[in-house]
């Protein structure tokens, strides 16, 4: 263990975690630019390296590109990656309001935490913690996308009709293309464009940021509130809150690590999960949505925990726990590494010196975050909007076409986008159309495993109602849409028996 | 001016005669002209991905030139592979295909591509199929899971990766040789599929080597497809040890878009095999589970003539299901 702390305490492996860090958080904070491709990019430079420095850079990467989707989510509504969704909820109403600097450094401090969370769970109880991957089956993740989807009334922020109708209309766009299930070729009008469906993040693009630029060109707003003057990064005031909002600080991260370690779950459930969670917990549910300090620490600390949640089946059981960590899995069969439960064993150096590197690269994302941070915030807003808006809109233009280097995707992102912002002035918001799009796939695809493993043993009731983990998500999902009734009530019957 | 010593003369010498008897090498100083791009129609990490991978450093010591492996993923493949005949056919623009895929895909639903429409240039591997159950499992052998099967008609479930794909092709020729009938569970590619088997959700899954290979000491491969045994999974005996005539997997070449010259198309063929000769690209490749073949383009048609003919049956059966 020592050994493997100093190795990867070597000047060398240092500066590849410092410069991965800064790297992964520009990249993750350019809308379009994913956590994924940042890895995938760099892959090929780490085969020349020995194992351990090629994991440190991959994972640093990995780790400042989650972390740097939150600048755009605060500061121009736009989750520069899936996982920053729920950032975007409190972050931008908070830099609307002129708070996008607090905003910034507590998303550091959050991002820092639950990185350090996640990556100790896979320092000292990854194997034990890599079977929950494998007691995740077809139903378990049927539910959990029930459960996402229940979240909706969460988002709907007040409009829960609207709310759902939102949802179906994700539900419906996630059924575009052929079916992984079924093989089936759906709404694509004999397209073969719609075939591979609608991809993920121009959609987030669309849906979120091209009504922002609409609107900034539209109105005579200054588009965030400006800083007043000498205020710094404000860390003493990001601290004071964190400590205030330590319970959701500490639930939010281990939510992360534990959805980090589901494979087909990923940052953005685990943002969503955290979220309404604190919501649900929080003495000030009517904060959320309107720039509610806690509603950004959940988010943050439980994506950013992911990361070090994602490694544990994937180099525990081979499983990739999130998509980043697919490509680092085949990075590791080109460099010749065999994952698996011998893997802690008889590479130990290796894996302990890359936890080792994790840990230092989150530590150093609190002081490259904070600068880059300070940095986006002052550009972002004392940036004339006749400069702004056009530059974002080349910025995304470019993103969505550099996810598969596709035209189609700028297309759809484009419309999408106009569809959005009509949507937008009668009151639908985006969030539950992309919980619809991102859940409608793991739903779709729980469901009719679920149903033919059911049917081929010949129990399809019990199949779906009858495993421990399921009745659990069950439960949680009843708990989540019945508590809000539950309390109203209670504050009713308080307020009727108090005093006149 | 340095003079060569014997050694040194000796090797320039053998290298010499070696360029000159494979007319590729003498070609390949006009092609490629720049890098080439190499695109894969699947998620980084998967195995198209890999091999990928373990072709480019080979393909670049050969040609000088660098390649980029480039990822559009889509429709189990068919979104890139729709999309091949639109890039510049001068042989930079290379792109990943697979057999059974671009045979099934179009025979059983328009996917905006014919199979005919697909120019492969070679095959360098295929994926043998592969039968395999979790470590715990009841199952011991193939004759066990068989039996099983035969006994309770449809209780026995086989994950693999998607519908109308190799592994779904796979376990409709499994069904149909040993007369059994079985449920398919389809998952989103390959890995889904085996975390499924580690988690004890689905009882078996009609994978590939590869996938036994990687799960190690967690699963037991209980038949591969292929010739011999498979070096990376000594203790899993073949189909044909087990007295099914079943050889086959996902047979993965590269394919140019139309109209790209016929020397051109020669020469990549040639390049491609030259890799696949080399040792140290065949150990990753065995090492891996992955059987190295050569199909070079003369022998392309009759090669998927004869899949065709293979797939014939069971791709009635999937149609007529």
């Amino acid at each position: 263990m020592l050994e493997a702390l100093l190795s990867a305490a070597t000047p060398f492996n240092l500066m590849l975690a410092l410069i991965g860090v800064v790297l992964g958080t520009i990249i993750g904070a350019l809308p379009g630019l994913s956590a994924t491709m940042a890895v995938a990019v760099l892959v090929p430079f780490t085969f020349t390296m020995d194992p351990a420095s090629g994991l440190i850079a991959l994972g640093a990467v990995y780790t400042g590109a989650i972390y740097g989707g939150a600048y755009a989510a605060i500061l121009v509504n736009t989750p520069g990656t899936p996982a920053a969704i729920a950032t975007a909820l409190d972050g931008f109403p908070m830099a609307k309001r002129g708070d996008g600097d607090l905003a910034v450094t507590i998303s550091c401090f959050a991002s820092a935490f639950g990185g350090l969370v996640g990556a100790l769970a896979l320092l000292i109880v990854a194997p034990p913690l890599a079977t929950i991957a494998l007691k995740f089956g077809p139903v378990e993740y049927f539910w959990l996308a029930i459960f996402g989807l229940s979240l909706i009334a969460v988002l709907s922020k007040g409009a829960t009709l609207k709310g759902l109708i939102g949802g179906f209309l994700g539900l419906g766009l996630s059924t575009i293309g052929s079916a992984v299930v079924g093989g089936d070729v759906r709404y694509t009008f004999g397209n073969p464009v719609l075939l591979g469906g609608i991809h993920i993040i121009p959609a987030l693009i669309g849906l979120y940021c091209v009504p922002v630029l609409l609107n900034m060109v539209a109105t005579q707003d200054p588009h965030i509130e400006r800083a007043a003057t000498g205020r710094g990064t404000r860390v003493g005031e990001a601290l004071t809150l964190m400590w205030r909002s330590k319970f959701n600080l500490v639930r939010s991260s281990v939510v992360g690590t534990v959805v980090g370690i589901l494979p087909a779950a990923g940052g953005a459930v685990a943002g969503l999960v955290a979220y309404s969670e604190a919501r649900r917990t929080s003495k000030h549910k009517d904060q959320f949505g309107k720039g509610a300090v806690d509603g950004v620490i959940a988010s943050e600390s439980a994506n950013s925990a992911t990361v070090g949640g994602g490694f544990v089946p994937t180099l525990v059981l081979g499983i990739p726990g999130t998509p980043p960590d697919a490509i680092i899995l085949g990075a590791l069969m080109v460099q010749g590494i065999r994952v698996g439960p011998q893997l802690f064993v008889e590479q130990a150096s290796t894996v302990y010196t890359f936890i080792f590197g994790l840990l230092f690269a989150t530590v150093l994302m609190i002081p490259v975050g904070l600068l880059i941070g300070r940095t986006a915030f002052r550009a972002i807003s004392s940036i004339p909007k006749a400069v702004l808006a056009p530059s974002i809109g080349v910025l995304i233009m470019i993103g969505a076409f550099a996810v598969e280097q596709n035209p189609t995707h700028v297309v759809m992102m484009v419309a999408l986008g106009a569809f959005a912002w009509i949507l937008l002035k009668f009151g639908f918001e985006a969030s539950p159309i992309v919980l619809g799009l991102i859940l409608g796939p793991i739903a779709e695809q729980g469901f009719v495993q679920g149903y033919l493993i059911g049917n081929a043993g010949g129990n399809i009731w019990g199949e779906f109602f009858g495993r421990p983990i399921s009745l659990a998500i069950i439960a949680f999902t009843l708990l989540t849409l019945l508590w809000p009734l539950w309390s109203d009530r209670k504050t009713r019957m308080r307020l009727k028996g108090a005093p006149e | 001016m340095k003079t060569l010593n014997r050694r040194q003369f000796g090797q320039t010498l053998i290298a010499t005669g070696a360029a000159a008897s494979m007319p590729g090498i003498v070609r390949a100083q006009s092609f490629p002209s720049r890098a080439i791009n190499y695109i894969i129609p699947f998620n980084p990490g998967g195995e198209s991905d890999v091999t990928a991978r373990f072709q480019q450093p080979f393909f670049e010591q050969i040609t000088g030139q660098s390649v980029v492996i480039q990822s559009k993923p889509g429709a189990g493949g068919a979104t890139a592979w729709a999309q091949l005949n639109g890039f510049e056919p001068d042989g930079h623009t290379i792109m990943n295909t697979i057999v059974p895929h671009t045979v099934l895909q179009p025979a059983m639903k328009d996917v905006g591509y014919q199979t005919a429409d697909i120019n492969n240039v070679f095959f360098f591997h295929y994926t043998p199929d592969a039968v395999v159950v979790n470590v715990d499992s009841p199952y011991q052998t193939l004759q066990d899971l068989i039996d099983d099967a035969k006994a309770n008609p449809g209780s026995v479930t086989f994950g693999g990766s998607g519908t109308n794909t190799a592994n779904h092709l796979a376990s409709e020729i499994f069904a149909d040789m040993t007369d059994t009938i079985t449920t398919y569970i389809p998952f989103k590619g390959s890995a889904p599929a085996m975390t499924a088997v580690l988690g004890g959700q689905i009882a078996a899954a009609m994978s590939y080597t590869t996938q036994g290979v990687k799960a190690g000491e967690q699963v037991r491969t209980l038949a591969v497809a292929t010739e011999e045994r498979v070096a990376a999974l000594p203790d899993a005996p073949t189909f044909k040890e087990l007295g099914f005539d079943h050889v086959g997997g996902a047979y993965r070449g590269v394919a140019v878009p139309a109209g790209t010259p016929t020397e051109i198309q020669q020469n990549l063929s040639d390049i491609l095999q030259q890799i696949n000769a080399n040792p140290e690209f065949q150990a990753q490749m065995t090492a891996a589970g992955y059987e190295v073949i050569d199909v070079p383009l003369g022998d392309i048609p009759a090669f998927i003539e004869e899949r065709k003919t293979a797939y014939g049956p069971a791709i009635d059966r999937l149609k007529s299901a």
